[in-house]
């Protein structure tokens, strides 16, 4: 099971934050604090990409990053899921923002976090992989967005997502 | 519409966040934005609730507390509109969690909108329940989330899957329900459906047992047919995954096809082919190749054993081993890890290669550094993009990626910079490796193996060099083939890396060389070749400080020359030297001092000729700030000027170290062995019990053997065991007259006189006892431990023995029944003086010897304060009895007997031996005789 998934800038300022097992916000931040300030602010760049952790997240979670631009990509699951799976799955992730919002950045991702969300939870669904093809998810994706502009309701936060998307 | 809220838009919130300078700012921001928020929740504010619930997401996300926006998420939901709905379960799934109250109400809400005709509703609504699903809302919404298993759009069906699989773990009994829709749904074409329907298959089988059985029997061979068509599928573009078609279905098969084959022969066997197949077909140049690889290696590892397949899967981690990518190497030692305790045999069989794939791995760094290694890595390092910075928009995330493995033209530099970054590898890797290494080192490979770690130290990064000297140490005492090689190594560390070894690793060195005599010589010679070369090792300086102490004449002599070695001339006054140095040395710590202050008065005695400079030496610390190394210098100097008649026995060379006490105080077995057979021994008053008696002279044995000193574990609990004060020698052999109490209780056993009388009633308590022989055995045995007591026993342990003892005397009088016979010796004679040696062994401990002593006095005086004391050798040991009287009377008129008991611990091997002193009084003059006692009886 994937217990969370992370983005963060080099910064460490959290872009992305969801967490498959509750944790209480204090606790959330505490988590990322740690993730980024125990292991990848001081990662020396030609490691491997998986880090035990163990010290954060209890036994038998084990986390894998991956770093593009300005951003970290991080995914922490259990023993139950393979870790080169893990790694291919955040490229997954990163190929479908990369569609979803053409030559994706940082910006995209924190002014448009509700899409990101909605981008993940057709990839990650309560921990488990949903869908793993990228095309796929897009389509999900576009559907709901779709049903958005096409709603009546004064709509600020979809025009504010449609109008960077196209950007 | 509330003043306040009608404000800023999700956008220009964001913007404005961002631009705060300090936190202070953006608290006063975000404080603003929640006021207004709170408002518009007051004012039950229609229009912008969802805009505002979007805002407080993102406040949630930099860590401020949002929980007065819950009940709007829950008006959202139960609104009409998609815009809102998605908000609204949004927030649900990110600012509440399963064990908040309000999420009852919920449940309704989500109710309807699993029924909504609005497929995208019903997948908002799916995707909520399995992120926030509690065992009530499980039990609720099973049936609606069954239903949806066979929903016509696939996009539903495999939310509903995952859907289902949160609902089992909450509320395991609902399990059987979803069997068969879960089978149902490994017959699906559509990809995404498949993984999902796995994946909720290898759940229901881990919590349910019906499930599992039931995906065994009825589902094995359709599984394997799909992953076969899986593997045989042409290259299908639309399902393409960084090169390979599809490997998370491949990944998700192989291990639902793990859990139904571990413990299962049948259905492994059916399994096999199909696993070979993959594991040979799957291309392993890409990392979601490998990803299945992996997986598969793990499948064959768990399910039950084929020995061709576990050869294939060993052979691919050994591949894994020599890939570049560091997370390839990194899963193949932890799965190796694994291996090792799941199918040692296998691995062990390819100890080889891994061996060989690992060393690579640990020696990477030297061989980089030194331009062998592979200039280039694979990794997906980020070094070629690190320059875009989130302005420069143009600059996509993706486009970094494509670039991975292919060095960029641009720069000799950045290829420099990359060896430089390459040499330190990845420590956990490195660690790992280690930690294979050291589980797959034996007899066979010890030596090649300890030559290629040794090597590898000298050029390994500091932070690692702990590590690896602590494991090439115990390499090398768990595997040492002779003493000479395990000397070797541990000063090939030393000089490595002497600042790493721990206490207790040259500590156990020192033993391991004073119990090496023949290579005293040749160990003293190295350790001063090594000082010459590395004398800024501090652990290696304060070895070869205490060798030379010891054995320095041996340095200077050449005694002891191994015929590997090459002559080597040194003087005294060199010898000397390398002690100055050590002590002048700034980075020498005290302990490093104090030995060589100890060294120089020990070779004060045996270097005449430098005599006076040490002399000289020492002097210097005399004034020393540390109090230690003042009073040693004070003291030692007084020694040297004063005490010129006793120096030489003073420095004598250090007894050999007992290495059996050195290595059970470090392994800490002694209490463990001790104690495990406490629980035996207790039910010793019962006697008759046959199995009580053996752990009771296994620990007989024990407490002899191990424990030399009195106050050690083995001792104390015989000491308890029996209520008796046993090992006190120093105490007995002085005490001057016996004890009141033994006394007594001679007489309660009514042995005070001859015990031959007693014959009589042996017999009796045997025959009154049982006929049959079993009990006799115990009885036998018991008595052998407890003949040694009646005499030995004090005043305050009398009584608890005597229950004990209590019908079992009678045997002590007739020890020659029950083992052989040695002749009585004279053991010494003087003009003045006889001493007697009578010997009994108890059968069942030869080690054990009982020694009457009976003490004749030859003169015409009496002798008063009469003391018997005697010395004896480290492998023996000695207790002795008070003496029956401190009185000898004259001419021989009277003798006073003393009971002696020796374990030879080497018994068979070395012959006992024994010093004796005896002091005595005669007219009030102090007699002192002292002789040697060489004519023990032989087998004793």
């Amino acid at each position: 099971m994937i217990r969370a998934v992370m983005v963060m800038n080099t910064q460490g300022k959290p872009r992305l934050a969801k967490f498959y097992d509750f944790q209480p916000p204090e606790k959330q931040q505490e988590l990322i604090r740690s993730v980024y300030g125990g292991f990848l602010c001081s990662r020396a760049e030609n490691v491997s990409n998986f880090v035990q952790a163990d010290a954060i997240f209890g036994p038998d979670t084990l986390m894998v990053y991956k770093h593009y631009a300005t951003l970290y990509f991080v995914f922490v699951f259990d023993s139950s899921e393979n870790e080169l799976a893990m790694l291919d799955l955040i490229q997954v992730f990163v190929e479908t923002l990369d569609k979803c919002f053409k030559n994706v950045c940082e910006l995209d991702i924190v002014f448009n976090f509700s899409k990101m969300h909605t981008i993940l939870d057709e990839i990650i669904f309560g921990g488990q992989v949903l869908e793993t093809i990228s095309a796929e998810v897009m389509k999900a994706v576009d559907e709901i967005t779709k049903l958005e502009k096409a709603s009546n309701a004064v709509t600020l936060v979809p025009k504010s997502v449609s109008g960077w998307q196209s950007r | 519409m509330n003043p306040f809220s009608s404000g800023t838009r999700l956008r220009d919130m964001i913007r404005a966040i961002r631009a705060c300078k300090t936190a202070a700012e953006e608290r006063a921001v975000v404080r603003k934005e929640c006021a207004a928020i709170r408002a518009a929740v007051s004012e039950n504010d229609q229009d912008y609730r969802h805009r505002n619930l979007a805002k407080l997401m993102f406040i949630h996300m930099l860590g401020y507390p949002t929980h007065f926006g819950q009940m709007e998420c829950l008006k959202l939901i139960a609104s009409s509109g998609f815009p809102e709905k998605r908000i609204g379960y949004l927030g649900l799934m990110l600012l509440l969690d399963e064990r908040q109250e309000v999420l009852m109400l919920v449940t309704n809400s989500l109710k309807q909108d699993l029924n909504h005709s609005n497929q995208y509703i019903v997948g908002l609504a799916l995707c909520a329940l399995g992120n926030i699903c509690s065992a009530e809302m499980a039990r609720d919404l099973a049936p609606e989330v069954e239903r949806l298993l066979q929903f016509r759009d696939p996009n539903i069906r495999k939310k509903a899957a995952l859907c289902s699989i949160r609902i089992i773990k909450k509320v395991p009994d609902l399990a059987e329900n979803f069997i068969s829709p879960a089978a149902a749904l490994l017959k699906e074409k559509h990809h995404g459906v498949l993984i999902t329907g796995v994946q909720l298959c290898t759940d229901l089988c881990k919590i349910s047992t019906e499930a599992l059985e039931y995906f065994r029997k009825r589902c094995t061979e359709s599984l394997v047919k799909v992953l076969r068509d899986a593997v045989n599928s042409p290259y299908a573009p639309e399902y393409d995954i960084a090169g390979i078609t599809d490997p998370f279905l491949h990944i998700r098969l192989l291990k639902l096809l793990r859990v139904l084959g571990q413990g299962d022969a049948d259905a492994s066997d059916c399994m096999n082919d199909i696993l070979a197949q993959v594991a040979t077909k799957t291309e392993s140049n890409k990392n979601a190749g490998n990803a299945i690889l992996y997986e598969c290696v793990e499948t064959i590892m768990s399910i039950e054993e084929n020995s061709g397949l576990r050869v294939l899967a060993i052979n691919i981690l050994g591949r894994f081993l020599s890939n570049r990518d560091n997370n390839i190497r990194y899963v193949a030692l932890n799965m190796l890890m694994k291996a090792v305790l799941v199918d040692a045999q296998a691995v062990q069989r390819h100890r080889a290669t891994i061996l060989e794939c690992v060393k690579m791995i640990v020696l990477m760094s030297w061989k980089s550094l030194h331009g062998i290694g592979r200039a280039r890595c694979s990794k997906n390092t980020s070094y070629n993009f690190i320059h875009t910075s989130p302005q420069q928009k143009h600059h996509s995330l993706l486009k970094v990626h494509f670039f991975n493995g292919k060095r960029p033209n641009n720069s000799e530099k950045h290829y420099k910079s990359h060896l430089e970054k390459y040499k330190d590898s990845d420590a956990s890797i490195k660690k790992r490796a280690l930690e294979l290494v050291f589980l797959l080192v034996n007899d066979s490979n010890v030596k090649p193996l300890t030559k290629e770690l040794i090597d590898y130290l000298e050029v390994s990064d500091q932070e690692f060099k702990g590590d690896l000297t602590a494991k090439i140490c115990s390499i090398v005492e768990k595997f040492s083939p002779e003493k000479v090689w395990y000397i070797d190594q541990m000063l090939k560390v030393l000089t490595e890396a002497g600042n790493f070894v721990k206490d207790e690793v040259w500590h156990g060195l020192i033993v391991v060389i004073s119990n090496a005599s023949d290579l005293h010589g040749y160990t003293v010679r190295s350790l001063y070749r090594a000082f010459q070369i590395s004398s800024e090792q501090e652990i290696l300086v304060r070895v070869v400080v205490w060798c030379i102490g010891e054995y320095g004449e041996m340095l200077v002599n050449g005694i002891g020359m191994l015929d590997k070695e090459d002559p080597i001339t040194v003087t005294e006054s060199d010898a000397v030297d390398v002690v100055e140095i050590a002590i002048k040395r700034h980075t020498s710590d005290i302990t490093t001092r104090a030995m060589c202050l100890v060294a120089l008065l020990k070779l004060s005695s045996r270097f005449p000729s430098c005599s006076a400079r040490i002399k000289e030496i020492i002097n210097q610390h005399k004034g020393n700030l540390v109090l230690e190394l003042q009073q040693r210098s004070i003291e030692f100097n007084s020694i040297i000027e004063k005490h010129q008649n006793i120096r030489s026995s003073l420095v004598e060379r250090m007894p050999v170290l007992d290495e059996a006490t050195y290595s059970g105080r470090r392994a800490g077995s002694l209490p463990t062995t001790v104690s495990t057979s406490k629980g035996a021994s207790l039910n010793l008053p019962n006697g008759v019990a046959k199995p009580a008696a053996a752990p009771l002279v296994d620990l007989l044995d024990l407490s002899s053997d191990d424990t030399p000193a009195p106050s050690s574990s083995g001792g104390d609990f015989l000491q308890d065991l029996l209520g008796v004060d046993l090992a006190l020698p120093s105490l007995s052999g002085t005490s001057q007259a016996p004890s009141s109490g033994a006394d007594m209780l001679l007489d309660l056993l009514s042995i005070g006189t001859p015990p031959v009388q007693n014959n009589v009633s042996t017999a009796d308590i045997l025959s009154s006892g049982t006929d049959t022989k079993k009990p006799v055995v115990p009885l036998e045995r018991l008595s052998s431990l407890s003949s040694p007591l009646p005499t030995q026993v004090s005043s305050a342990g009398a009584s608890p023995v005597m229950d004990l003892l209590d019908g079992l005397t009678p045997n002590l009088s007739t020890p020659g029944d029950n083992g052989p016979v040695y002749p009585s010796t004279v053991a010494f004679q003087s003009s003045s003086l006889k001493i007697m040696f009578n010997f009994s062994k108890q059968p069942g401990n030869p080690q054990t010897t009982s020694i009457q002593a009976t003490f004749t006095n030859m003169s015409s005086n009496a002798y008063t304060d009469f003391i018997f004391q005697a010395a004896v050798p480290k492998f023996v040991q000695l207790h002795l009895d008070p003496a029956s009287s401190n009185t000898l009377p004259a001419s021989g008129s009277g003798s006073v007997t003393q009971s002696l008991h020796v374990t030879n611990s080497q018994h068979g091997q070395k012959p006992l031996a024994m010093r004796i002193r005896i002091a005595y009084k005669v007219n009030g003059q102090d007699v002192l005789e002292q002789g040697q006692v060489n004519n023990f009886p032989a087998g004793l």
